[in-house]
């Protein structure tokens, strides 16, 4: 399983990787295989405000909706409108095409909490098995 | 073959032209409504119905009928569903012009025996779960627990208690239960289960606060136990002000038996169309009546029916109600069919109804024990879970167990539920089903299982003598075509898309 | 006892393979003060005496094919063609469960899937769901919808939506911080267009209309989905299914969502349910429709097949977050009115609401002679019209009732400013010599 070391990750398995005053955020490899394949993403509206670990952006399988929580607070900048014609993006390339959507960080100090690809790494394998 | 292989749609099959329905050709005002009518009320759009004579329609739909499976045709071994038979008399009962022809809004004079019915089916239903009234509004199980919710809500609020927000769910209740419960507001918290799937005591003690609206509980619970500390379980909730509600899903094992009125349970709902026997009509309508004792009775939804000397009347609801939950008064057809079902039974059958559920469950549970592993320990009520993590078996899953089934002909049961349970198949005989049904059903589960580690591919792609094997969820769920209407579009945009 | 098979001698090899004495040790988690509760019941009947009884019921009510009814309000008689009974009688459809196997369940399945395709076509809308409980809580989803979709927190609701439905919405909104403001109608009936106009502001998520409305006027409603949309908020169109054969659909209204009734389509009135609540919405809502959907895919093989789809966010899956709590919809009901459609057919559906416009003009036209009745023939209607009694309504039902007839049915328990209206309903149903012995019987009240 890959684990980009450029990245930043939460537990809620979202990836955001950081590019000045602005970041990208997409769900991760580990991610996609949970949510088996993917058939719709609600992506969020331009200019819309988010907050830290609160739901952003809904990504469905068959199997379930799952909430996609911003990994920090910020304002949505622009969102990957080619997962509207093809949610399986995530499944194929979770960390490059299928990002999901770009925001401005408003409290850059919040990055602080978040894992390292190392940490992230553990937390994935160290998980019980189902 | 026995079954046709037309897949058509009754569209595809139209001929401009064909006509089934005759209608009277008299008309008796002399005008034309496209006359009559200002072209700007009228419809401008034509309405693409398929065009088919009558013999085409009836075979069609027959033959789609014998793509069913049924409980006239196969045993539904599915947990927490309870497809009991449907007794025939009950059908013909509901049939009766004298019933089905009577107008909701007619004088409560022209409808007594109607409403003597509903009357006589409330009174038996407040006998069997102990409680003090029913509203018979609720259409279905998740209609009663919304109900209910709001009767939640309505109590604590006429006691100033608006803090109280919390519903309390464990965590192997059925979904409905969190889903009504959040729908209007209430913070749903869920309860750990222990090892045996039943509340997890010290974990409910932690959570009972006075912000506490209600908890509410099955019992027996999605794993077949009743929920031996019920008592200390009612208690504690209502020490700390908060309601219980009971989830009528598994009722069916209690008839005669215990009560959950007794237990301390303050609302209930039944599901009419699985423990009183009414069809499931392939997803419906059920009913889900919800009783109340007596200090809720003031918040219930009207009308109620009242009796007073010898007849029956319309009582509107107090000022404290919640107000109407649905048009009319109820799924009145599956009230006729309850009824007659009830009266049917009487007191000795009720019990007889739950016994034998008991008795078969345990059966299949004791039978399929050495191959699967059994949830729970000790017995069950007329309900178990096995999980099939033990066969062994690689990549075969619950779902394709349920799946494999069909090819013996048996229904599936219930898969992947409780989520409690790892691959869990819930299995529910119900009482109507014969030994020799449960020992074919028990036969094939064994044959599974030993296919699913000789020839896990067989599993895996099952079943092989239906219809259709596998539709592909996720192609309908990334391009929907929810309609002939949208075929067409598909099509039309092919047809540009190669041009 | 009936409809259990088990004999003593099997029960006794049952108890032993389980190796319990008696039934008791299987429930021996219940505690003892809680076992064998008194219940005061009857004995069980047999088939013959049930028959009996239940045919003893039925003589106590007079049926609206006994009398001469004229009761519409939501519930409406009409003609069934006969395959319809034969159809959903069929036991492989109406004992079979919810299609959740989908290789178990094609028919019931594609049923869905051509009811929903009728319905597209004739709401003109471009999504239809398998169907919800009944009109009025299909609408309060509607309701629902509009307020997540739109994100804003009120409701407009025209009084003349049936009070029933507007009670339901009430009922489902109490608690939570959503309004519900409503849009009276004028002297004739319609609804009050600058009352409308005045309240559309930025907190507006929905307006809800019936055509024709509760007192049977078909609202004109030119130029109120541009107003709706300006504003930012969905137009829902609750409108008698049989009525768009000959009036303008909700799709043509410009209308987002078509939420109501279906009882007309071919099911009886059975004291008031089962019924069916249809939901048919735009493109653009389809991922926010509540309940279940089937869609058409592929099999395994290749072939076609049909699926229930769009769950992800149903109860069963998503539990608290679940967009709504329902779980089941009323299967075997659109059932029903997928046959009555389909035997109507393109031609029949135009048919049978022309002779119900009819029926009811003609009726409404002979009663606007009489002397102590008025009527307004300057409203456009469908099957169903408002009259004004000089005299009190009470007695005039009285008197009628005694001559086997049902007036129709009284509007001021609903509006208490409309003393001795009723509303009237004439559907095919009614013969000729119907609606002139009920116009004498009328006169001479």
């Amino acid at each position: 399983m890959d684990f980009p070391e450029n990245l930043k990750y939460t537990k809620t398995h979202e990836w955001i990787a950081v590019q000045g005053a602005k970041a990208k955020v997409g769900v991760t490899e580990h991610a996609q295989k949970e949510i088996s394949d993917v058939v719709f993403v609600e992506l969020p509206k331009q200019g819309q405000a988010v907050q830290q670990s609160k739901p952003a952006a809904v990504v469905e399988s068959v199997k379930a909706a799952f909430d996609i929580y911003a990994p920090v607070s910020g304002k949505i900048t622009g969102a990957n409108k080619a997962l509207e014609s093809n949610p399986g993006l995530i499944n194929q390339s979770p960390y490059v095409d299928g990002w999901i959507f770009e925001l401005e960080i408003s409290h850059p100090a919040e990055l602080n909490a978040l894992m390292s690809a190392a940490q992230y790494r553990e937390m994935v394998l160290q998980a019980p098995k189902h | 073959m026995l079954i046709s292989q037309d897949d058509r749609l009754s569209f595809e099959k139209s001929k401009s032209g064909r006509r089934a329905v005759t209608l009277p050709s008299a008309r008796f005002s002399g005008e034309s409504p496209t006359k009559a009518v200002s072209s700007g009320l009228l419809r401008q759009t034509s309405i693409g119905f398929p065009e088919l004579s009558e013999s085409d329609i009836v075979r069609h739909f027959i033959n789609l009928s014998r793509k069913n499976f049924s409980v006239d045709t196969h045993f539904y071994p599915l947990g927490s569903c309870t497809m009991k038979y449907n007794p025939k008399v009950n059908e013909w009962a509901a049939r009766n012009e004298k019933f089905t022809a009577l107008h909701p809004l007619q004088e409560e004079s022209t409808a007594q025996g109607m409403m003597e019915i509903l009357w006589e089916l409330e009174g038996g239903l407040k006998e069997i779960s102990g409680m003090d009234r029913f509203t018979l509004q609720p259409a279905a199980g998740a209609h009663g627990e919304l109900t209910g919710m709001m009767l939640v809500r309505a109590y604590h609020a006429s006691r100033g208690e608006t803090k109280r927000t919390k519903v309390l769910v464990p965590d192997s209740s059925h979904g409905t239960n969190p889903a009504s419960a959040a729908l209007f507001g209430f913070h749903v918290v869920e309860i750990k289960s222990d090892s045996r799937g039943r509340v997890d005591l010290e974990d409910l003690k932690q959570h009972l606060d006075d912000h506490v609206a209600c908890l509410m509980l099955t019992n027996p619970n999605t794993l077949g136990l009743f929920e031996k500390n019920i008592l200390e379980i009612t208690k504690l909730v209502h020490q700390h002000g908060g309601l219980l509600y009971y989830d009528g899903a598994n009722l069916n094992p209690l008839l005669g038996i215990a009560r959950p009125g007794d237990m301390g349970f303050d609302i209930i709902h039944i599901n009419l169309h699985k423990t009183f026997s009414t069809p499931h009509g392939g997803g419906g309508p059920g009913a889900g009546p919800v009783g109340v004792k007596k200090h809720l009775i003031p918040f219930l939804p009207g009308p109620l029916v009242e009796k007073a000397g010898g007849s029956y009347r319309w009582a509107d609801a107090g000022p404290q109600s919640i107000g109407r939950v649905k048009l009319f008064h109820g799924n009145i057809g599956v009230m006729v069919r309850a009824y007659v079902y009830l009266k049917m039974l009487g007191k000795e059958g009720l019990r007889k109804v739950s016994e034998a559920a008991i008795l078969n469950a345990n059966y299949m549970k004791e039978c399929l024990k050495d191959t699967f592993t059994v949830a729970t320990q000790g017995p069950c009520m007329h309900e178990f879970v096995l999980s099939i993590k033990s066969l062994g078996a690689q990549g075969v899953h619950a779902g394709d167990v349920g799946k494999r089934l069909l090819d013996f002909g048996f229904h599936a049961p219930t898969v992947h539920f409780p989520l409690v349970v790892p691959e869990a198949l819930m299995i529910e005989p119900t009482e109507t089903e014969s030994r020799e049904t449960l020992d074919l059903f028990i036969e094939a589960m064994k044959a599974i299982a030993d296919e699913a580690v000789s020839d896990p591919e067989k599993v895996k792609t099952a079943p092989h003598t239906l219809p259709v094997r596998r539709p592909n969820d996720v192609l309908a769920a990334r391009k929907p075509i929810l309609s002939y209407r949208d075929q067409l579009r598909e099509k039309m945009l092919l047809a540009e898309a190669a041009a | 006892m009936p409809y259990l098979s088990l004999t003593a001698e099997e029960k006794k090899a049952m108890f032993d393979r389980i190796g319990v004495r008696s039934f008791d040790e299987l429930t021996g988690d219940i505690p003892a003060s809680l076992r064998d509760p008194k219940i005061s019941l009857p004995a069980g009947l047999s088939e013959l005496e049930i028959q009996d009884l239940v045919a003893k019921l039925g003589q106590k009510n007079t049926t609206v094919k006994g009398a001469l009814s004229f009761l519409g309000a939501g519930s409406y008689d009409h003609f069934i063609p006969a395959a319809v009974f034969d159809i959903v009688g069929r036991q492989e459809f109406s004992t079979a469960y919810t299609p959740y196997q989908p290789e178990a369940s094609q028919g019931t399945l594609q049923a869905i899937y051509e009811y929903q395709s009728l319905m597209v076509e004739l709401t003109g809308l471009d999504v239809s769901n398998a169907s919800h409980y009944d009109g009025a809580t299909s609408l309060a989803e509607a309701a629902l919808v509009a307020l997540k979709q739109t994100d804003r927190s009120k409701l407009l609701i025209a009084r003349s939506v049936h009070p029933h439905y507007r009670q339901t919405i009430r009922t489902y909104l109490a608690g939570t911080p959503y309004q519900i403001e409503e849009i009276n109608f004028d002297a004739v009936g319609n609804f009050k267009r600058e009352e409308l106009l005045s309240r559309l502001d930025a907190t507006v998520a929905g307006v809800i209309f019936q055509t024709p409305n509760f007192l049977g006027v078909m609202e004109n409603l030119e130029g109120v989905s541009e107003k709706i949309h300006a504003n930012g908020s969905l137009m829902i169109l609750t409108a008698n299914p049989l009525s768009l054969g000959l009036f303008k659909s909700p799709g043509e209204w410009g209308a987002d969502i078509a939420a109501g009734e279906g009882q007309p389509l071919g099911l009886s009135m059975n004291f008031g349910g089962p019924y069916l609540g249809y939901f048919v919405t735009s493109q653009a809502l389809m991922r926010r429709i509540p309940g279940r959907l089937a869609g058409l895919t592929e099999d395994a093989d290749g072939k076609r097949a049909f699926c229930l789809t769009l769950q992800a966010r149903e109860q069963h899956i998503r539990r608290e977050r679940a967009g709504s709590n329902i779980c089941s919809n009323q299967a075997l009901c659109a059932l029903a009115a997928c046959v009555y459609m389909t035997l109507l057919g393109k031609k029949g559906i135009r048919e049978i609401a022309e002779i119900n416009w009819d029926r009811a003009n003609y009726l409404r036209s002979k009663i606007s002679s009489l002397k102590n009745y008025e009527v307004d023939p300057s409203q456009t209607i469908f099957n169903e019209f408002r009259v004004r009694s000089n005299k009190p309504f009470p007695k005039i039902q009285e008197k009628l009732m005694a001559q086997g007839i049902f007036p129709g049915v009284a509007l001021e328990p609903f509006y208490p400013e409309l003393k001795d209206h009723f509303l009237v309903c004439a559907t095919e149903t009614k013969s000729k010599e119907d609606l002139d012995r009920f116009v004498e019987a009328l006169e001479r009240c």
